[in-house]
């Protein structure tokens, strides 16, 4: 039986623990002379990205690597992906190839579900539209637990575009498993109508929310909203919703202020705050290996899955 | 998967006939400490690495027998090798035990891997693998609490506590207190725990 | 050759009869009945023809998923005697000779009357009026004229359609979705959407353009057909519309009567259509809705696509899903088997309303001596469980694949010629 990681919803608070646990001895590898371990010898690994995106890439392949997998990259981006079949007929290709995990990013919601239900072998969600990014969830709490030493009651406070982002979707869902607090913060125009089902607070006002975070994590948010009104302009949006000098005062002396990447300096984060001792945005790139190492080593190190979802 | 999954439940256990008890094991480790500083002059960087689950209690009972004898303070570390081993396509993932190295490291040390029981070898060859990603020890030895015969590799144990011949059936079930709250070795009739996963040690 | 239906209960009450078929038209009722061919039609209710108000049969320009031909068969295996063929084909049937060819198509092959709708603005680009008199006036007779799959959303070229179809008592029927409101849309706008990263398409997008549209037809005078409503919000509009006495009617599709917006949560596509399925309370609304009558209609919005358009990730896939062969049964569930309508309600809704909203002759006739015989025998009995690949529709986008449905269609017949029996067309 194959198994997928395709929400963070398939995650148990069991599956999730053991995935941070295993991030933590995975950590070590990469502070070896030697960053290379044998488990996933003979595994094909394929990364999948029908969207582009350097660093999640990046971080698959090294972690898939550093478990010697063997590692493909398959670039699908192009005009022809937005034809129907051409996810049906990669897929095909790569069963073909004999791969063991796909590592799909896509810039539809659902891509990697319809994908799991072509191909035998694991599917890994590398991000998929404005849906989620499960792994992206992962590294962002292993990185508070490894900061603030625990997660249950932690209160996060996520700062930004919700509506079009997979990795707030993400957040809550696995953050709500791990037994901490999330609170939503954007304008009304950036929230998807039925936000107030999420398990999470709902917030218009940054200011009050701060003080009270020990995790503030500020997602990026695209200049090209304002084409579609959802906010006047970039001047107005940093002044009521960014994380600059002056609001980083009102944090706790603990609070750490998180930042998915790719940043917009000056938009949703200055950049004195984004380089600032609270900063966590590189240690969030050093542990997304960590985080993916474990996923795939729980995913295909064994006969059977150890984590994730059986269905698509 | 749990670390705890790969003990023997108790119900295994109303079968098995003790080999080892409390007092027997104590002076089997306390020989087990001399042999070793016998052998290596002393016991000068000498590193003792335990192989979870229960291999890094027996290298911390050693380095306190060594203390206790010589005075001497032995290095102790965990060394977990699941990541290693050659028979991981056999069943589901297995969470990760601790590796924690000494802080002087391994490198022209001369390390003794700690493990309960020897049976096929195949942990002491992930075990001697994972060292070479490690690091470079100036030499490896191996002491074992148990070693019940059936290799299937050319390796063989520098200390061993007790020879247990076994069957291939039968079962090896070390207890110590730190992880099943008693000092015990129990050998298990045969089928009293599942054969494969006993034969993994 | 004639027939006669044995020991069937007309409507579904009184006493069973045998019903004579015999040169087109039901040449008798009463006992003891004989013909060239004898059905033996006990405990089976017999309903005059169904009536589609909304087919895309998608003849001409995209027979790979469905022709006049096998569209029309997969209408008589549903036990519809017509339909209306939407305009959207390409190129457009925004002429006459493209509403005459597609009404020709469906006179040979002769399954099942088509009834061509013509667009109301050319190329469906929603800009200038198409020449809706000129096909008013060809053989195909247009009366219904849409531009259904796009709205028409600009109010005064609404207004103008409105005002000029009645020169000829024809009905605009509106696709009503405020495109503004609906860029890029998905699915539903709500829970469901928000957790799936799917953008929505909000029931306010359609009841703006169905309030806007009911006052413009009272404002002119003219008749308005609002297709495939799917909110409760839009029952209400079309329930004050009523209550003014304005000439408005509506339609409601078997899957928004049965399908909610849970199904989007696997991303098949085979759930993705337009309208989007709704919620729970939607779906109750509109069954309230048809069996107190604000609701004129049941219409399919059979939409057929090929394999490639649907086999796909759901934002790519095409929207619609097929209709002819289930929307009965779904009725019958969702409607008749809940208590909510009789089989002569059921005969209103599916026959008789919409052929007069179409302006139809011929069909959606009493069942009495002299009537045409354009009849459905349905055994009430007879459960099923839906199976794409036995469809004969060309295309196997049903979303009702493996549902347990009761109720299916025996026989139908076209003017005494039987077009469809057990599940297949004749
Ligand atoms: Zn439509």
């Amino acid at each position: 039986m194959n198994r997928h990681l395709l929400s963070a919803a398939d995650l148990s608070l069991d599956d999730a623990t053991l995935i941070l646990d295993t991030a933590t001895e995975m950590a070590q590898v990469s502070d070896r002379t030697v960053k290379k371990l044998p488990t996933l010898r003979g595994r094909t690994v394929v990364n999948l990205f029908f969207e582009d995106s350097t660093r999640t890439k990046t971080s698959f392949e090294l972690a898939a690597k550093r478990l010697s997998a063997d590692v493909i990259n398959f670039a699908a981006k192009g005009s022809s992906v937005s034809k129907g079949e051409t996810l049906k007929d990669t897929a095909l290709t790569l069963e073909a190839m004999g791969s063991d995990a796909v590592v799909i990013r896509h810039s539809w919601s659902g891509a990697p579900v319809n994908l799991a239900r072509i191909i035998r072998g694991s599917v890994v969600n590398a991000g998929d539209g404005t849906h989620e990014h499960p792994t992206q969830a992962l590294l962002d709490a292993f990185t508070m637990r490894q900061k603030l030493g625990r997660l249950e009651g932690l209160k996060v406070t996520i700062v930004g575009d919700i509506l079009h982002s997979r990795v707030a979707r993400s957040n809550v869902l696995l953050l709500k498993t791990l037994g901490a607090e999330v609170t939503l913060v954007a304008p009304p125009t950036l929230f998807p109508r039925g936000v107030d089902s999420w398990p999470a607070e709902v917030s218009y006002d940054l200011d009050a929310v701060l003080p009270k975070s020990d995790v503030v994590m500020m997602l990026r948010v695209q200049r090209e909203r304002m084409g579609a009104a959802y906010f006047p302009s970039a001047r107005e949006y940093s002044r009521r919703y960014g994380l600059d000098v002056d609001r980083v005062l009102a944090l706790q002396d603990h609070t750490i202020v998180m930042h998915p990447g790719p940043m917009v300096r000056g938009m949703e984060i200055a950049s004195e705050v984004a380089d600032g001792l609270r900063s966590t945005i590189v240690d969030q790139v050093t542990n997304g290996v960590s985080v993916r190492m474990a996923v795939l080593y729980l995913l295909l190190g064994g006969s059977e899955s150890a984590i994730g979802s059986a269905e698509a | 998967m749990t670390a705890a999954s790969d003990r023997p439940v108790s119900g295994d256990l109303a079968a098995a006939r003790p080999v080892l008890d409390a007092p027997a094991l104590s002076r089997v480790v306390d020989r087990m400490a001399h042999e070793l500083l016998e052998k290596n002059g002393g016991g000068a960087d000498v590193v003792l690495l335990g192989i979870p689950t229960r291999g890094p209690h027996l290298a911390a009972r050693l380095a306190a027998r060594v203390l206790a004898f010589e005075g001497l303070t032995v290095p102790t570390g965990s060394l977990d090798v699941t990541l290693y081993r050659d028979d991981l396509r056999l069943k589901s993932p297995r969470a990760l035990e601790e590796t924690d190295l000494p802080a002087d490291g391994i490198d022209g040390k001369l390390v003794v891997l700690v493990d309960d029981v020897l049976f096929s070898g195949r942990t002491v060859r992930a075990a001697l693998d994972a060292l070479a990603d490690l690091g470079r020890p100036r030499a490896v030895q191996l002491a074992v609490l148990v070693d019940r015969g059936h290799r299937e590799l050319p390796i063989r144990a520098d200390y061993v506590g007790k020879n247990i011949p076994t069957s291939l059936r039968e079962t090896i079930h070390v207890q110590l207190s730190e992880t099943d709250g008693t000092d015990a070795v129990l050998l298990g009739p045969a089928g009293s725990a599942e054969p494969m996963r006993v034969a993994q040690p | 050759m004639s027939w006669v239906l044995k020991n069937v209960t007309l409507y579904g009450e009184g006493d069973p009869v045998d019903v004579a078929l015999h040169e087109g038209v039901i040449a008798e009722i009463g006992h003891g009945l004989s013909a060239d061919e004898e059905l033996d039609a006990t405990g089976c209710v017999l309903l005059p023809g169904l009536v589609d108000l909304h087919t895309h049969l998608r003849e001409p320009g995209r027979e790979d998923a469905e022709t006049v031909d096998t569209g029309t068969q997969a209408a008589a295996v549903g036990g519809f005697t017509a339909v209306h063929a939407m305009a959207n084909t390409e190129p457009v049937a925004d002429t006459a000779g493209v509403v005459e060819q597609v009404w020709r198509l469906g006179q040979e092959h002769g399954h099942c009357d088509v009834f061509p709708v013509g667009a109301v603005t050319v190329g469906l680009a929603g800009k200038e009026m198409a020449e809706l008199g000129t096909m008013a006036d060809s053989a195909a007779r247009v009366r219904i004229f849409s531009d259904d799959g796009k709205c028409v959303s600009d109010a005064s070229l609404m207004r103008r359609a409105l005002e000029y179809v009645k020169a000829f008592d024809g009905v605009i029927a509106q696709h009503a979705q405020e495109p503004r409101l609906t860029d890029g849309a998905q699915m539903n706008e709500g829970v469901n959407s928000s957790m799936l990263g799917l953008a929505g398409w909000p029931a306010v997008a359609e009841e703006a353009i169905i309030a806007r549209d009911c006052l413009l037809t009272a404002h002119v005078g003219g008749r308005l057909h609002v297709c495939h409503i799917s909110t409760a919000g839009s029952v209400e509009l079309i329930r004050w519309a009523k209550g003014k006495g304005w000439d408005v009617t509506a339609e409601v599709t078997p899957h928004h009567l049965l399908l909610t917006d849970d199904c989007a949560r696997t991303y098949d596509p085979t759930f993705k259509v337009n309208p989007p399925l709704r919620t729970q309370a939607d779906v109750d609304a509109l069954r309230e809705a048809l069996a107190d009558g604000t609701i004129d209609a049941v219409a399919t919005d059979h939409a057929p696509h090929a394999l490639e358009d649907k086999e796909t990730e759901w934002g790519a896939a095409a929207m619609g899903m097929t209709g002819l062969e289930t929307a009965l049964a779904v009725v019958v569930q969702t409607m008749v088997t809940t208590g909510r309508l009789t089989w002569r309600q059921v005969a209103q809704r599916m026959s008789e309303t919409p052929a007069r909203i179409g302006r139809l002759e011929g069909h959606g006739r009493p069942l009495a001596v002299g009537e045409p015989a354009n009849v459905t025998l349905v055994d009430p009995g007879a459960a099923w469980v839906v199976d794409p690949a036995a469809m004969a529709s060309r295309s196997r986008n049903t979303p009702f694949a493996g549902h347990h449905l009761p109720a299916r269609v025996k026989a139908t017949f076209l003017r005494g010629t039987l077009t469809a029996r057990e599940g297949k067309p004749v």
